[in-house]
């Protein structure tokens, strides 16, 4: 038998170019292209009184200037205002703003001339040259500055509000009244942003004698693009394709489009007959493409002696930036994900999603997750604090159990489909990373430390992942007469190693060797149909699209070998490329041949044709091509879920604060995966390894620093702090794998699981080493310091297990606490 | 994020680098190792119309222990006067700073007296030539000057170095005996310049006890500061010293400023801390 | 690229093109272009050696990381202008598909890669480093690409992958009794007599 390959750690087929230099990213194509870039807007907010291009119209390769006007003057959709995406009923006041800006600015970076020149130096050097005069309007930077709405975004929305949707599950008043104990705490998580090494980036090439557009996007989602393309210049679906080359990372902020700049290149290149490309500079990319995370919080929890959640009231505002083209997904994720593996009792969660005059805010790996996990998690460790139990104890008494599954919370997610938790067990996931941490001899560890004079804190934090969101995704897989099998599916890549994956699920379910399955993603000249990458739901869904279409296939191959060797096609395997009957593998015929009968030919072009033409094939009985039959072997299909697929994962963190410096330093970081069957072992601790390290950068050094003006002071990789390997400790993991039902591999995402518990666990170890609460993330040495320094002052109160007892069970005093943790609200 | 054009100028050697900064003037950048310049020339803030490349003239590319200390020459790269022995044996303090100046492979072209000239008050060699008490040498067509390190640094990002000039070496003065020395910082990351950073020195006398303690600050103002601090730590034995008195001493006299990555008063913190952790390292390294 | 005269008023002899001859990856290659021609983009578009690559231009991020006479430099940093003359390696000169260096094979073994993009500094930094350390630590081997930014790995893999290209020079050592393609010395991956069908040349073709 050929060695099954799921689940093995196959290595990366797609590496050997990239180690090599050899793949090919967006700015590695179309060197002859001319060059954009784009002039934008200085201020947070302002209307554009006039543009003044003369002093760029001689420099020497320049070939066009484009503002506003000339996309009306070209007609058509082009100068329309840019799509909304996700509609949704509370979104009641969306806004998009133009590919170029028409009279008015909404945030710094956004686009208001469009230049093309020979090359990118050029093009720089006349965008500097136009001058654009500005009426400053006064800007709304900050959730609670869109709260207090003293100002406005967009004139015709005054209270800054785009959406507030409100869900509750049973009477949360009733049981927060009736609650023996309750808490509030107020939090706060500050912007961050994807930050792929690889910028955005267009190149499109018009064709003015086919009509036809094709256009390479670093992008997470070719197939709309492409649409978007279509509808905006007005050409046929059919004349329009779409290419996303190799991609240089993603998390996010690839998967939101189509952005400006994905409507005006090829616009351009239509314009000019030309060529022309638009590579994204990282300033540019800090400006002018999407952030997210920033949310203000507030929880107020009821629970009963044991810590069980009775009742659970969740408000928070979210910071949307200047439009809402992505609608308000993040938000809803946030609002529903809260609740990770938890049992709430009641629920209610409302939210307010607001504009600021800021970047746009799209999902970025993890996609409002990451804010839910630390509401819920800085919960259940205010609940523990405030009854003095273990943390993990909090966390299992209120666990949902495997008993319990499918769990039904009575809530509509992201997708519009009811939240139906369907799988996992955690009560066992807890167990194991109590395991690999060590818990209680870990916590005895800290504490002798402790009274050392060090400053050791240990964290945990648990989620739940919706994953695998549809609505479908497809695959293409045809043998080839030469027996090699070409897979294709519409999503896209950036580095999940899908070229590998996916071919494990393919040579698996065709019993081909590995190297002989070729896959391609993200080409809509290859597959058509296809939503995205984003929400974890590649391998989901494409995978189980590509193991049903080779199941077609093989279902094909093994009825045309059964013609030919007459045997059963239930007697018949396919074993290393080889069609041969169970138990006597002599009566075997190759797939290449296979694939050679499934295509009557009257024409031989080599060799191995022959044996389909028409006086080699003897059944003349019927037509060449059965009536329910097509030529070729080859299969499609599609894989659309009933709902997401939820997995989870547990993480702990161990820290230690430096006592003067206030540096944080991570001692140990351990997680606890569930993602059901794991494809490639390989690569997805590969995913999680990385999301982690995004986690530690969230926490502890990355975030969108604005000025009241809107200014973004920290555009550049000198400032916004993304972690280097000196900043990132060494991961131990171990993995759970319980079965998805609903598809069928059983498989569940992992591509976003490592950063979504970051905010939440840092902040639990670093409260455990300092003794004092932290609401806000992310938190610098510099916070820190002046955290104490307000402690120590008596402005935050002493946690309870400070000092030189963590209270055990046993030392339970249970008490009335109602405790406004209000001290550390941070200005935003 | 490419530059703006400029006419460019490589001269093979000093006289004909001089000849053409006269001509050029004010108008001209020098380039070195262009670590500094190359981010500030692409991101478009500073457009000079002419460069003058340094990097082919090899006679300046030396690191040579002279006059009771170290001598740079203006190529010479961080990573050359890292490397050193000779230079690391007089001045011990050159390669404890400069293992802290950004990553290798900036250090792989960057150079020391570029760092100087560029003026960064977060550049650690700023506060090696401060504590040092070291110099300059600025040359032009009309003549050579050698500018103290109390002297040079004029402000953030400006130096001594006037438009026409050259600055060709800087000289690094070795310690007395029985002194020590050390570089402690705090940075956000690996790498990055810090938020505070102390370069100390610490002079016993034969019998152990603290003659002299001095420090050079970055990040704490807008050129190096330097501090005598021997005051709150004299006479004593090296462990007995109260470090952190010294520290104290040092808060009072320094007035950071707040920037996105520090406060200002968890700065005036880190030089408390960071003053007495060096002072006491390089105190031990005295002993 | 061609070689015509600038015309713009005021800018014209300030782009002047320059003759830019540099050896890259044992081959010697060339180039008229204004002074300000950055070292990345030369060898990206000028001569189309497209495996180095270019992720902030400020150099911070270490993607653009290629050797210059044999020691890792940032290309984004550099005007191509200042370094004619002077031998360039970059990925492509480490090894190709059939002559991978040790730490490109290592990527692949320990899943050093995700998206690719930061990998060519990466592979640039670590080859010139265990040329000076062939037998590093764990620390010593994390402390040696802490100056390259990846977004995707976490870096956990690019250490092991670090650590078993010091090993995998080792058994090769062992086995063929002399040295792996040296990066100070990219004979191995293209002598000029080699022309075009080295991997540099190769793949700017
Ligand atoms: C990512 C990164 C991190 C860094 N981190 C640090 C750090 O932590 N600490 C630190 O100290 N530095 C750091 N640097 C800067 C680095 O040390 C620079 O190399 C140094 O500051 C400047 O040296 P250079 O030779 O590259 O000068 P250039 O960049 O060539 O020049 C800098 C300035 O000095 C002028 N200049 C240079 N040489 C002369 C001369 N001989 N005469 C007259 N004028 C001259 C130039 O005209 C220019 O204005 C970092 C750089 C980078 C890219
Ligand atoms: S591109 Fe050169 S260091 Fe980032
Ligand atoms: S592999 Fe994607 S940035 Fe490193």
């Amino acid at each position: 038998m050929t060695t099954r390959l799921f689940g093995e750690p196959v290595l990366r087929v797609e590496d050997v170019k990239l180690v090599t230099g050899r793949g090919h990213y967006l700015d590695d194509l179309g060197h002859d292209a001319l060059a954009a870039a784009f002039v934008r807007s200085p201020h947070a907010h302002a209307r554009v009184l006039d543009i003044d291009v003369t002093g760029a119209l001689d420099v020497d390769g320049l070939v066009a200037i484009y503002t506003y006007e000339d996309l009306v003057a070209s007609g058509g959709a082009v100068a329309d205002r840019l799509p909304l995406l996700i509609p949704h009923p509370a979104l009641h006041a969306p806004r998009t703003g133009y590919p170029l800006a028409r009279d008015e600015v909404n945030h710094v970076g956004e686009p208001v001339v469009m230049v093309v020149a020979r090359d990118r130096y050029v093009a720089e050097d006349a965008a500097e040259r136009i001058m654009v005069t500005y009426d400053f309007l006064p800007p709304v930077v900050g959730v609670a500055a869109a709260r207090a709405a003293d100002r406005c975004v967009h004139e015709d929305v005054p209270d800054n509000v785009a959406a507030h949707l409100k869900q509750e599950v049973g009477d949360v008043d009733a049981a927060m009244a009736a609650a023996p104990h309750t808490l509030e705490l107020d939090l706060s998580i500050e912007r961050s942003a994807s930050m792929p090494m690889e910028g955005k980036g267009v190149l499109a090439r018009w064709d003015a004698a086919e009509g036809s557009m094709r256009v390479y996007s670093s992008t997470q989602t070719s197939t709309s693009v492409r649409a978007a393309v279509a509808a905006r210049l007005g050409l046929p679906l059919s004349k329009v394709h779409c290419i996303a080359p190799m991609v240089g990372g993603g998390f996010g902020v690839k998967i939101m489009h189509p952005w400006p700049e994905e409507v005006l290149v090829p616009w351009a290149a239509r314009e000019l007959d030309r060529e022309v490309k638009w590579v994204e500079d990282r300033r540019e990319h800090f400006v002018s493409s999407a952030h997210e995370r920033g949310q203000l919080q507030t929880v107020q929890v009821g629970f009963d002696d044991e810590g069980r959640l009775l009742a659970l009231d969740v408000r928070f505002w979210h910071d949307n930036g200047a439009y809402t083209p992505y609608g308000i997904i993040v938000p809803i994720i946030t609002s529903t994900q809260l609740l990770g593996p938890y049992k709430p009792g009641a629920y209610r969660v409302e939210f307010w999603s607001l504009y600021t005059n800021t970047v746009i805010v799209t999902p970025y790996r993890g996609a409002g997750r990451p804010q839910a996990c630390f509401a819920m998690e800085r919960t259940m460790d205010a609940i523990a604090e405030s009854l003095g139990i273990d943390r993990a104890e909090v966390r299992a008494r209120n666990f949902i159990t495997p008993a319990e599954m499918p769990y039904d919370h009575q809530l509509t997610f992201q997708d519009g489909r009811p939240l139906i938790y369907d799988s996992g067990d955690f009560p066992a996931s807890l167990d194991k990373l109590k395991k690999l941490v060590g818990w209680e001899q870990t916590l005895a560890e800290v504490e002798a430390a402790r009274a050392e004079g060090r400053r050791i804190g240990v964290g945990l934090a648990c989620y739940v992942e919706g994953t695998g969101v549809g609505p479908y995704e497809g695959a293409h897989v045809v043998v080839e007469s030469s027996g090699k099998v070409k897979v294709a599916t519409g999503l896209t890549t950036q580095g999940q190693g899908h070229f590998t994956v996916f071919a494990q699920i393919a040579a698996d379910e065709l019993g081909v060797p590995l190297a002989d399955v070729e896959v391609v993603t993200g080409d809509t000249r290859r597959f058509g149909y296809a939503v995205g990458t984003f929400a974890s739901r590649a391998a989901v869904m494409s995978g189980n699209a590509v193991a049903l279409a080779s199941r077609k296939v093989r279902a094909k191959a093994l009825r045309i070998a059964g013609d030919a060797l007459e045997a059963d096609p239930g007697d018949l395997e396919i074993v290393d490329g080889v069609v041969r009957v169970k138990g006597s593998p002599a009566a075997s015929i190759p797939l290449a041949t296979v694939a050679v009968l499934s295509n009557p030919l009257r024409y031989a072009f080599d060799e191995a044709s022959k044996a389909a033409t028409q006086f080699a094939v003897g059944d003349t009985s019927g037509p060449p091509v059965r009536e329910d039959d097509e030529p070729g072997l080859e299969g499609t299909d599609y894989y659309s879920p009933v709902g997401a697929t939820f997995a989870n994962g547990m993480h702990a963190v161990v820290v230690e604060t430096d006592p003067e410096t206030a540096e944080i330093k991570v001692l140990r970081y351990c997680v606890v995966h569930d993602c059901g069957p794991l494809i490639n072992p390989m690569i997805v601790e590969g995913q999680v390894h990385g999301g982690v390290a995004q986690g530690v950068g969230g926490a502890l050094y990355e975030r969108m620093e604005y000025d009241e003006n809107g200014q973004l002071l920290n555009a550049s990789f000198m400032d916004f702090l993304m972690p280097y390997a000196s900043e990132i400790p060494h991961i131990e993991i171990d993995h759970l794998e319980t079965r998805s039902p609903l598809n069928p591999l059983g498989i569940k995402g992992a591509g976003e699981a490592g950063v979504i518990p970051s905010a939440a666990v840092f902040a639990s170890a670093i409260e455990d080493a300092e003794g004092f609460v932290i609401t806000a993330m992310p938190i610098s040495p510099s916070e820190l310091f002046e955290l104490r320094r307000r402690h120590v002052a008596g402005d935050i109160p002493s946690l309870r297990r400070a000092g030189s007892q963590r209270a055990g069970p046993d030392e339970v005093v249970a008490q009335d606490v109602v405790e406004a943790q209000t001290n550390q609200e941070k200005p935003t | 994020m490419k530059p703006s054009p400029f006419a460019y100028t490589a001269p093979s050697s000093l006289d004909e680098a001089l000849a053409v900064l006269a001509e050029v003037g004010d108008d001209a950048k020098v380039l070195a190792g262009g670590q500094s310049l190359l981010p500030i020339l692409s991101m478009r803030l500073a457009a000079p119309a002419h460069l003058v490349d340094i990097n082919r003239i090899s006679e300046l590319a030396y690191v040579r222990v002279e006059d009771g200390g170290v001598r740079v020459g203006a190529l010479a790269r961080h990573v050359d006067v890292e490397r050193s022995t000779e230079a690391h044996t007089v001045l011990p303090l050159l390669r404890q700073a400069l293992q802290l100046v950004a990553h290798p492979v900036i250090r792989n072209r960057g150079t020391t007296v570029g760092s100087l000239a560029h003026a960064d008050p977060s550049g650690e060699m700023t506060a090696v030539l401060a504590l040092t008490g070291g110099s300059v040498e600025v040359v032009s067509s009309t003549g050579t000057r050698t500018v103290p390190a109390a002297e040079f640094f004029l402000g953030p990002l400006e130096s001594a170095v006037a438009g026409g000039e050259l600055a060709v070496s800087a000289h690094f003065p070795s310690f007395p005996e029985r002194t020590g020395t050390a570089f402690v910082e705090v940075a956000r990351r690996h790498g990055d310049y810090a938020m505070c950073g102390v370069a100390a020195a610490v002079t016993l006398d034969a019998d152990g006890a603290v003659v002299s303690a001095r420090a050079g600050y970055i990040s704490v103002g807008p050129t190096p500061v330097l501090l005598d601090l021997t005051a709150a730590v004299s006479g004593a034995s090296v462990t007995a010293a109260d470090w952190a008195a010294a520290g104290e001493l040092a808060q009072s006299q320094t007035e950071p400023e707040a920037d996105i990555h520090a406060t200002a008063d968890y700065r005036r913190h880190l030089v408390g801390v960071l003053t007495a952790r060096a002072l006491a390292e390089a105190a031990g390294r005295a002993a | 690229m061609s070689t015509e005269a600038r015309s713009t008023p005021g800018t014209a002899d300030s782009d002047a093109r320059h003759d830019v001859q540099l050896t890259v990856n044992g081959v010697p290659r060339g180039a008229c272009v204004p002074a300000r021609r950055l070292l990345s983009d030369f060898l990206r578009h000028d001569l189309r050696l497209t495996g180095t690559h270019v992720g902030c231009e400020h150099g911070v991020c270490g993607a653009c990381t290629v050797l210059l006479d044999g020691a890792p430099v940032r290309s984004c940093l550099l005007l191509a202008v200042t370094v004619s003359g002077h031998e360039v390696t970059t990925v492509e000169g480490l090894g190709g598909p059939d002559d991978m260096h040790p730490v490109q094979q290592a990527f692949q073994e320990c899943h050093g890669l995700q998206c690719g993009f930061c990998t060519p500094g990466f592979l640039t930094t670590a080859a010139a480093y265990l040329e000076e350390n062939p037998d590093p630590t764990e620390d010593e081997a994390r402390e040696a690409i802490s100056g390259n930014l990846c977004r995707c790995t976490g870096y956990q893999n690019i250490v092991a992958s670090v650590l078993r290209a010091a090993a995998i020079t080792r058994d090769r050592q062992a086995t063929f009794g002399h040295d792996t393609p040296g990066v100070s010395r990219p004979k191995v991956a293209g002598r000029p007599d080699e022309g075009g069908t080295t991997a540099g040349a190769g793949a700017g073709a």
